[in-house]
């Protein structure tokens, strides 16, 4: 499989996330946003954690307009699989690629830790290997991850199956930790080609580091 | 002329950073405050144009970037 990393000034997770990729056994390609294409014969796109163009204004908001968003906005709408981690998914919301917004926590903190996640619906390319309600242990590290989306919006995340995973407690109870709507902590599109999520599965890859729930996150896109 | 941008969260969208405003202001003893919300003012000096023309400009500019209003609003103020 071949995997491009997009890389804006300011982001910092490109290498953690062509480690982990490597690791699995795949291609990597970071391509720089000024670039208008992307490389040929690629089967998913990440956009990665950091803090894009100093998260001025709002996170993600100006990341969104760089040259390469075309490209991935067009890969995206053809059917082309994309994942936005953290930073990323602040982006992929901002660019329209997926439903909702993400604001400030609510407790104003950046929140830096190992966190409980739910997986909610597994019917999809990214967490198919999994059973609803597995709990996983991976990091989260931002300052912008309480999502928020309308009443009418989160009815339609539940009835299409695209809330992808909760923050829970270390018993497996709701727990927003960041105040976002239904404790969500990662959503698809509509037509399950595009994944964001706030917390780190690149963080995550090996015992040693506390978890490798992560890399079998990952794992998830390998057809 | 310039373009005075004013960005916030709409109501019933909640506001943090305004709520820890809140709750600091009451513990400073001031009483009474019924809501505080905070947002962002952007200030765009804009070269010669109608104020028509400049309302219009800025109206753009405020949906494409400067608000996110999937959770925020705006209101556009022109002075000379």
């Amino acid at each position: 499989m071949k995997v491009a990393v997009l890389r804006f000034p300011g982001t910092n997770c490109e290498f953690d996330t062509e480690y982990a990729f490597k690791k699995l056994g795949h291609d990597v390609a970071i391509v720089w946003h000024n670039d208008t294409a992307l490389p040929d014969g690629i089967d998913l796109v990440v956009v990665p954690g950091g803090f894009s163009y100093g998260d001025y204004l709002r996170s993600g908001s100006i990341a969104r307009f760089a040259p390469v968003m075309k490209a991935v906005s067009q890969y995206a709408n053809n059917g082309g699989k994309v994942l936005g981690i953290c930073n990323g998914f602040q982006i992929l919301t901002e660019a329209g690629l997926l439903p909702g917004a993400l604001k400030r926590n609510t407790n104003l903190h950046f929140i830096s830790k190992y966190q409980h996640l739910r997986v909610t619906n597994t019917d999809n390319a990214f967490l198919n290997k999994f059973q609803a309600g597995d709990i996983l242990y991976v990091p989260i590290a931002h300052a912008d991850g309480n999502y928020y989306i309308d009443d009418a919006g989160l009815k339609e995340l539940k009835a299409n199956g695209q809330i992808l995973l909760q923050y829970v407690d270390s018993d497996g109870n709701i727990d927003s930790i960041n105040g976002s709507v239904e404790a969500i902590a990662g959503i698809c599109n509509k037509e399950k080609n595009v994944f964001g999520l706030m917390p780190h599965p690149e963080r995550a890859i090996e015992d040693i580091l506390g978890s490798d729930d992560g890399i079998n996150m990952l794992q998830g896109f390998v057809s | 002329m310039k373009a005075i941008v004013n960005v916030y969260l709409k109501q019933g969208v909640l506001d943090p950073q305004g709520k820890a405003a809140h709750h600091a202001l009451e513990s400073l003893g001031f009483h009474s405050i019924e809501d505080v919300r905070i947002g962002k003012q952007i200030v765009i000096k804009l070269g010669n144009m109608s104020k028509e023309e400049a309302i219009t400009k800025v109206k753009e500019m405020s949906e494409t970037l400067l608000a996110n209003t999937v959770i925020e609003d705006y209101d556009i103020e022109i002075v000379q």
